[in-house]
């Protein structure tokens, strides 16, 4: 029915249309001069209010001795390094048991209810729970079990409670993605002899794995914040080891510098998982437009 | 001619929905059988329980002498012996042309990779496609994408091809393509059973026409005899429908 425009009409529309194009171009302008001119209010009332409050000099003092600041940063940078290593070996750990967990869940067949059933059981309950309970519990009640050949390292059973916790929200993340992939894609691998799990791995996961890379390093952002709760169980990381500065002289500003080391980390690896989906995204148009266009 | 298949009694049920009413069904080994007949009166669901890919509720599936129907048969190996085309392709978006057509040779036939990429070379230039084998499926057009995925059943050298309303999903200027490629396998004597709606096609490539109403075969019989003198007013009914709409000249 909305067939080609008729041609007498045609540049009718045309006229209609282009005033309004310049519009929105005059509007862009003029959006960006309030954007601007608001930001600045905003912020200039916020800065304002804070330095006008009876507090701010004790505030200043407390949080933002520059002295402090260079003294202790160095410490607690170094101390990262903890929190790099819990959070690569935890990570590459996530991942597999994530997609194991995603993949027992997705197997269809009532041979393997229990299998669902036990993979259920174990996304629920660690969904469920704070994470800083399940690094208490591993953390002090595992070593204080005294079984022999178990580690008492509480960098060890960081590294665990961690996995359990993540691996939980990692392999919905999975499973999404799973679930995104028709059903005819998995059919058609089995039509042509694929077994089940030749399918799920050949066919599936690859798409599925492609389409949830923005969410996974959604969730790894998060991950990377909470290897401070390690902390509680007696590692030394970047934390504690603001703690134990701030301990010392009591003055806050070690707090400022570790929340400095997580902006300078989080933000880039925000900002990539918002380049990586809207590239996802104008992939895919572009992948439906070849195809329209193909097949016109 | 030896058997190619022989279905007996095959009913199937969605819920309360019966789609397959007893159906039976027998054809030779490089025989070509159309199945025509309404939406919805189980061409494919038929030729999915033939590839297994639906679970039959009762009855029988002989494929070259052996049940593929019976308790303990193994699936996959029965499914690589059948290949089935859909009407949506489904190729794999994530795959070149290539790596779909190897996928299946590679991976079930265990080939090495040159041999399985050898092969399926031959195949695709032998359909006018050799030039797309490193392409991705949404690269091509509809027509090319419903050639490769005929290729990639091939390339499991099926001894029975199912082919479910291939030309369906495609612009009309695309469908004669497709048929071309199966004109080539009928020559070739492949054994085919072809769900359509193109009676045009039927008529010049089939030996039988099986008109499926209400969950079994109605009627069969001969193109000619079929298209112009139907024995069963269901059959006379749904034709005159069809010649109504243009999409078959007597």
């Amino acid at each position: 029915m909305s067939g080609p425009v008729p041609g007498a009409t045609g540049p009718v529309e045309a006229d209609a249309v282009r005033p309004p194009a310049r519009r929105a171009a005059r509007y862009s302008g003029r959006s960006l001069a309030i954007a601007i001119v608001s930001t600045l209010l905003v912020f200039g009332a916020i800065a304002v209010v804070v330095a006008s409050s009876p507090g701010w000099e004790r505030v200043q003092r407390q949080f933002f001795d520059w002295g402090n600041f260079v003294e202790s940063a160095p410490d607690i940078v170094a101390r990262f390094e903890v929190n790099v290593r819990l959070f690569l070996i935890a990570e590459a750990l996530i991942l597999v048991l994530g997609l194991v967990i995603a993949v027992l869940r997705s197997l269809p067949g009532p041979a393997l209810f229990p299998v669902r059933l036990l993979a259920t059981a174990y996304v629920d309950l660690f969904r469920a729970l704070p994470g800083v309970l399940v690094i208490y519990v591993l953390g002090f009640g595992i070593p204080g079990l005294r079984l022999p050949g178990v580690p008492n390292d509480p960098f060890v059973w960081g590294v665990v409670a961690l996995t359990l916790l993540y691996s939980a929200y990692v392999s919905e993340v999975y499973r999404a993605g799973i679930d995104s992939v028709h059903p005819s894609q998995a059919a058609a691998a089995r039509s042509l002899g694929l077994t089940q799990l030749q399918a799920m791995r050949y066919v599936v996961l690859p798409q599925a794995v492609r389409r949830v890379i923005p969410p996974l390093l959604n969730d790894f952002i998060g991950l990377q914040k909470d290897t401070v709760l390690v902390s509680f169980i007696g590692v030394v990381e970047i934390f504690r080891q603001s703690q134990i500065r701030q301990a010392a002289t009591f003055n806050f500003t070690p707090y400022l510098a570790t929340a400095l080391v997580f902006l300078l980390l989080t933000i880039p690896l925000a900002r990539l998982t918002d380049w990586l989906v809207s590239r996802e995204r104008s992939r895919r148009d572009a992948g439906a437009a070849a195809r329209r266009g193909g097949a016109a | 001619m030896s058997e190619a298949l022989r279905i007996e009694g095959l009913w199937k049920s969605f819920g309360d929905l019966e789609v397959l009413r007893g159906l039976e069904l027998a054809m030779d080994e490089h025989e070509i059988v159309c199945l025509i007949g309404a939406s919805g009166s189980g061409k494919s669901t038929l030729l999915r329980c033939i590839n297994l890919t639906e679970p039959i509720d009762a009855g029988r599936i002989v494929v070259g002498g052996r049940e593929i129907t019976a308790e303990g048969i193994d699936v996959d190996l029965v499914r690589r012996g059948i290949g089935i085309v859909f009407q949506s392709y489904n190729l794999f978006p994530h795959m070149s042309v290539l790596d779909n057509v190897t996928l299946a040779p590679r991976r079930v036939l265990r080939l090495p990779r040159a041999d399985a990429e050898a092969r399926a070379t031959e195949l695709l230039e032998r359909f006018g496609l050799a030039d797309k084998r490193l392409d991705y499926p949404d690269r091509l057009s509809g027509g090319q994408q419903q050639r490769v995925a005929i290729v990639r059943a091939l390339a499991m050298e099926p001894r029975l091809l199912l082919l479910d309303e291939v030309t369906s999903a495609l612009d009309p200027e695309l469908v004669a393509e497709v048929l071309n490629v199966i004109r080539e396998l009928a020559a070739e004597g492949m054994t085919m059973l072809i769900a359509t709606h193109e009676m045009g096609f039927a008529r010049d490539i089939a030996h039988r026409i099986a008109f499926v109403d209400g969950g079994r075969i109605l009627e069969q019989g001969p193109p000619d005899r079929l298209f112009t003198d139907p024995a069963e007013p269901r059959t006379r009914q749904f034709l005159q429908r069809i010649i109504e709409a243009g999409r078959l000249q007597v």
